[in-house]
């Protein structure tokens, strides 16, 4: 938590002011008594009417500059801790921008989404409490103490022995039940679980008859659950009881002592009112106390989480590289005995790829799921290192280059079909800012999209939702195609990005890009044959190594492999007429 | 439109009550318990009072009346706590207790009803009643059950012992009360406006980071970061200028109520000091007064705090009744046939089907198979090929015609056994979270060791299954995320083959499996298949061309039916999409 408070570097007055305001706004409260005591004693005793009524001022006027300085507290607090919160969620989102795959497949895009949201709240949260409490409770226990200190000494004894015995009890009420109550949390999930998976998973279970037994299985979570909140709840139930207890017990005795006292002549009548009027005081901020104990662990927890991410440093950079110059004219990409995994301790995800593209080429990568097709293509625009080996484009290792001027001449299609909220146009434009509607036409033509966009009535300005929900899959991805091709990069990446195309779109897809753009590179991923069969080079991937290389034709006679693949995708016929 | 409201709030109140009647006994006992607390809590200051009346000054302390009232102050404190905790324990139980019976009355219901409701209703909104809608009640409940009726207790009762003690005094604390409640609800109707704004900046926010954070790796591929950061950036300035105000708004209420209470609390002190003068009353009603005044406003102040969070649990409850009373699936026929094993001949008759009256789907389908046939179902995305599944498995109902299994229309065979003969596999895989032993012996839950280690073999997941960490023991979390998409569809195929039905329905089952496993699973499939009815949705025309028949779909439409080489003779849709295979 104390970590993240450097974010409240731009609002150090505030967080300062803040609580000093908090600070006097409680004086004020605890004179309330001391001023009650001297209507009694003065007022009261001596019929002074006029004494009375301006002490009943005076309680107004405290009233009111504490009511001025709680609001101007309450207005630092929170302009410190939105500061804190803008401040590190800037910094957050930066921070994470700068990560590679590696980190991203690490932690989950999920994790990162809630840290960035959920978390980074409740610490806000927390330091807007802490602003606001965290110094005024211990305050006002200390400032009753010494008020009553300064009534009488020796009844001051009462309140020593009783605000630690307070503040022990919530101690150990909340630290029995702070940690269960994550333990509940969990089980809440739990049962969340269930209830998702039931969802998603109704026709499965019905295909098996399995209700029942889900049923069964989810009364059991929901009972332990209840039986958890029932255990801990009867525990958390102690706390106003118990202190209830102790506060009166301590209101005894200031009445017992401090009548014995009073016989003494050493305190008057009202000033056992006051000390009574204390010992109130100091229970409420305990209790107060409390609940911000419990804030301050989630928001604390938060933070713990959201250090995690500062912690993660990127295991890509750029750092210290400046922008360099093709010293290879004839090769686009040339891979030299790369190896890779993708942790030190795992196995090899690629091993010993050899290989080249030429310029203007259409390499086609072909092989099962996790044979490392997409693995490979990740390499190319860094988005992780080569654990050996190294990769060169235009000539020059990848690891040489500044990011943008790696992947400005690399386009990729990803194999999910991801489209941002926003225009078509917009989402056009990611390839290229300043893209005119005319190069955006073109691109949609070759990726075959031009005409369902046409018959969208708003054409360009259609408005795409979240996560292109308005689309088919198909289209989709023809607009992630068109997006890249807008880019009008060297290399463009196809990371089987046509699964959701039928035979014959996916078909015109490849011809156009043939045709309509010279000089590209272009990288086709895929599990169909027909999709590879006519690029200049085709690599056979299997278990991260290629084990054959060459065109349809050759590989069809020397790659056994290959030839089954085909054989399961083209009729024995065709296989047959290619070999020749 | 006002009256309609309360109305309809009341009858959701009685729908809630009626949920506690099994535990009438607590709430009899919460009553009681909070009855007790409350009136010996207020009864406190005034023994407290009695006592100062007797500490008067030097030499003037009444020792000997001191005691008996110190020691019922003390019995009173002690039987309050008490009754404190347990009147919490009471709500803690009734709370719980209560809303566990809701979730697994509506949880019963989603496995009951017609799959109908699921689909149209939409999963996402099921699962926000059934897991935030469910919290939001309890929240309410155990709130309102411990508060509400203690502060209105409280409230009644602080205003009957003052009125006890002196009624002028009294008439100032109910006056001046009143306006706490006045500021608060005038504060809380200027914040709303800004917690308005601010959770939409705050919703604006979250979805360009689910948007950019979530597809982060396509923002490299892009190098988008800066303008990422930029876009995100404006939203947040936006949402600290918004967040400010709201905070600060909404915190005025505390320090603003508070104020109030001290109004009261001089009011209190100035007169009661006047009428103490007067002789009115004594100095130590005065200080029970005042620490009347001190607790008084609090219940006023809980109150309206506990009203909005029930209204919020009212709103809630009705969402989750409306799937608690939602209409279950016809139940099977009394006399319905338990299908032991059907002979795999499936019979559909003048089928007719739709999902919206005004866009029929399926028109007349006939379809005589026999057993051991192949049925291949292709066409484009989205043209409707689940429907046939809905069908069979009789996830949905036909309108009209009738489908027929071994001879018995499917509406005299009881659901579960109908579906026990039939083994599917889908294009959406689906694991439960739990071991790879479990989800394997899903549809067999005795199978033993070997069987499923046999079934494993044969969907060639073995192999993968001993390299994971815990072999078959490995717990597959959060749907399965531990391992890959093609792993999940073997494990698919293997839970099928472990019960080898006698009708199998194969839904794309094969896309994301490589090229080399999908040959070996084709030939565990073969082998599976023979004598046994096939129903194959597919986008690999290799697997279709060995169909006995085969069933072209486009929009929702069964739009021709015959084998591969009646369809390429015929020249229609399906020899264009079969043609366009082998373009270029």
């Amino acid at each position: 938590m104390f970590k993240l408070f450097k974010y409240l570097k731009g609002y150090v007055l505030q967080s300062i002011l803040g609580p000093l305001f908090k600070m006097t706004e409680a004086t004020f409260e605890l004179i309330v008594p001391v001023v009650m005591a001297k209507i009694i004693d003065e007022g009261i005793k001596n019929g002074e009417k006029h004494f009375i009524f301006v002490m009943g001022a005076v309680l107004v006027l405290l009233g009111l500059l504490g009511l001025a300085c709680s609001l101007t507290a309450q207005y630092f607090a929170a302009k410190a801790s939105m500061g804190f919160g803008t401040a590190l969620r800037k910094d957050l989102y930066h921070h994470i921008n700068t990560f590679s795959h590696n980190e991203i497949d690490h932690i989950g895009t999920s994790t990162l989404v809630t840290r960035m949201t959920s978390d980074i709240n409740q610490a806000q949260t927390g330091v807007n409490m802490f602003l606001r409490l965290f110094l005024r409770s211990p305050f006002i226990v200390i400032g009753a103490v010494i008020a009553a200190f300064l009534i009488n000494v020796k009844l001051t004894l009462i309140f020593v022995i009783a605000s630690p015995v307070l503040g022990l009890i919530i101690y150990l009420v909340m630290s029995y039940s702070i940690p269960r109550y994550t333990k509940i949390q969990k089980k809440v999930d739990r049962v969340s679980l269930l209830t998702r998976e039931n969802l998603v998973g109704v026709r499965v279970i019905r295909a098996f008859s399995r209700q029942d037994e889900e049923i069964c299985e989810f009364k059991d979570n929901a009972d332990n659950l209840m039986k958890t909140q029932i255990i801990v709840g009867r525990i958390s139930a102690l706390l106003n009881p118990a202190t209830y207890v102790v506060v009166n017990a301590a209101i005894l005795a200031i009445i017992w002592f401090g009548g014995v006292t009073v016989n003494v002549g050493d305190l008057t009548q009202g000033e056992v009112i006051a000390l009574v009027n204390y010992m109130s005081q100091i229970l409420l901020a305990l209790v107060a106390l409390a609940n911000l104990i419990v804030i301050l662990t989630k928001a604390s927890a938060c933070s713990v989480r959201i250090n995690e991410i500062f912690k993660m440093k990127s295991s890509v950079t750029d750092e210290n590289n400046a922008e360099v110059k093709q010293t290879d004219r004839e090769n686009s990409v040339v891979f030299k005995n790369v190896s890779f995994r993708y942790n030190m301790g795992g196995d090899y995800a690629l091993s010993g790829l050899d290989f080249t593209a030429k310029k203007g080429q259409t390499i086609g990568i072909i092989g099962g799921t996790g044979s490392g097709k997409s693995t490979l293509i990740s390499l190319i625009p860094r988005f992780y290192d080569a654990t050996e080996g190294e990769i060169l484009v235009d000539g020059v290792n990848v690891k040489e280059y500044p990011f943008t001027q790696l992947r400005d001449k690399i386009a990729v299609v990803p194999q999910k079909a991801v489209l941002f909220k926003g225009t078509v146009r917009d989402n056009m434009k990611w390839g290229k800012a300043d893209a005119t509607d005319e190069e955006i036409n073109k691109a949609l033509e070759i990726a075959q999209a031009k005409d369902f966009i046409e018959e969208k009535p708003d054409g360009l300005d259609t408005m795409i939702m979240q996560n292109g929900r308005n689309l088919s899959g198909g289209q989709r991805q023809r607009l992630t195609i068109a997006r890249a091709i807008v880019k009008k990069s060297e290399i463009l990446i196809l990371d089987d990005s046509a699964s959701a195309l039928d035979y014959e779109t996916d078909a015109k897809l490849r011809k156009a890009i043939a045709n309509e753009i010279k000089g590209l590179t272009v990288f086709i991923v895929s599990q169909r044959a027909a999709a590879v069969r006519n690029a200049d080079k085709i690599l056979v991937l299997d278990d991260g190594k290629i084990i054959g290389e060459g065109t349809h034709r050759e590989l069809l006679r020397n790659c056994p492999f290959y030839k089954e693949i085909c054989l399961t995708q083209l009729t024995k016929e065709e296989v047959m007429r290619d070999e020749k | 439109m006002k009256s309609r409201k309360k109305t309809e709030e009341r009858s959701v109140l009685m729908r809630i009550l009626s949920f506690t009647k099994p535990y009438s006994a607590y709430i009899v006992f919460t009553m009681i318990f909070a009855l007790i607390s409350v009136a010996l809590t207020l009864y406190a200051p005034i023994l407290t009072g009695d006592a100062i009346d007797l500490i008067i000054e030097k030499g003037k302390v009444d020792f000997a009346g001191i005691i008996p009232i110190l020691i019922k102050f003390a019995v009173t404190v002690v039987i309050t706590a008490l009754a404190q905790w347990l009147m919490n324990l009471c709500t803690n139980k009734l709370t719980y207790m209560t809303v566990r019976d809701i979730r697994e009355q509506a949880f019963e219901k989603i496995q009951r009803v017609p799959l109908k409701f699921i689909d149209s209703q939409g999963q996402g909104d099921i699962l926000s009643r059934m897991i935030t809608d469910v919290e939001q009640v309890s929240d309410g409940l155990l709130m309102g059950f411990t508060q509400l009726f203690s502060g209105i207790v409280t409230i009644f009762g602080t205003i009957g012992f003052m009125l006890s003690i002196n009624v002028k005094i009294t008439l100032i604390v109910v006056v001046i009360t009143p306006l706490s409640l006045f500021v608060a609800s005038f504060i809380a109707k200027r914040t709303f406006n800004m917690f308005k704004i601010q959770s939409e900046t705050r919703g604006e926010m979250t979805s360009l980071i689910e948007e950019m954070v979530g597809n982060q790796k396509v923002v490299k591929a892009f190098s988008y970061e800066d303008d990422a950061e930029e876009k995100f950036d404006v939203i947040n300035k936006k949402l600290q200028e918004c967040g400010v105000k709201a905070l600060f708004y909404s915190a005025l209420t505390n320090p603003s109520t508070r104020f109030i209470n001290g109004l009261v609390y001089s009011g209190v002190g100035v007169f009661g000091a006047i009428s103490a003068i007067g002789g009115n009353i004594s100095v130590g009603q005065l200080s029970c007064f005042l620490s009347y005044a001190n607790q008084y406003t609090k219940p006023f102040n809980e109150i309206s705090g506990v009203i909005t969070e029930l209204q919020s649990a009212f709103a809630s409850a009705k969402r989750i009744f409306e799937i608690i009373d939602a209409k279950e699936q016809t139940p099977d026929a009394e006399n319905a046939v338990e299908l032991e094993k059907a002979d795999g001949r499936v019979e559909l008759k003048d089928v007719k089907f739709y999902y919206d009256p005004k866009i029929p789907l399926i028109e007349d389908l006939n379809l005589k198979v026999m057993p051991g046939q192949r049925i291949a179902i292709v066409g484009p995305t989205g043209c409707g090929k689940t429907t046939i599944i809905n069908l069979l498995m009789r996830f949905y109902d036909v309108v009209g015609g009738e489908i027929s299994v071994s001879g018995y229309p499917v509406k005299e065979i009881t659901r579960d056994s109908l579906r026990g003969n039939y083994g599917m596999v889908l294009q959406e895989t689906w694991l439960k979270t739990g071991t790879v032993f479990e989800n394997i012996a899903y549809g067999k839950p005795d199978a033993t060791m070997e069987e499923v280690e046999a079934a494993a073999k044969a969907a060639h997941c073995h192999g993968f299954i001993k390299r994971l960490p815990k072999g078959y023991d490995t717990v597959l979390s959060d749907e399965g995320e531990n391992i890959s998409q093609g792993q999940k569809q073997l494990l698919c195929i293997a839970r099928v083959m472990l019960c080898l039905p006698p009708m199998l329905i194969l839904d794309e089952a094969t896309s994301s499996i490589d090229t080399r496993t999908e040959i070996l699973i084709q030939q565990a499939f073969d082998r599976m298949m023979e004598g046994r009815t096939c129903f194959i949705v597919a986008h690999r025309l290799s697997t279709i061309r060995g169909a006995d028949c085969i069933l072209v779909m486009d929009k929702g439409h069964v739009i021709e039916k015959g084998t591969h080489e009646e369809l390429l003779e015929k020249g229609g849709f399906y020899a264009k999409i079969y043609n366009s295979q082998f373009a270029v």
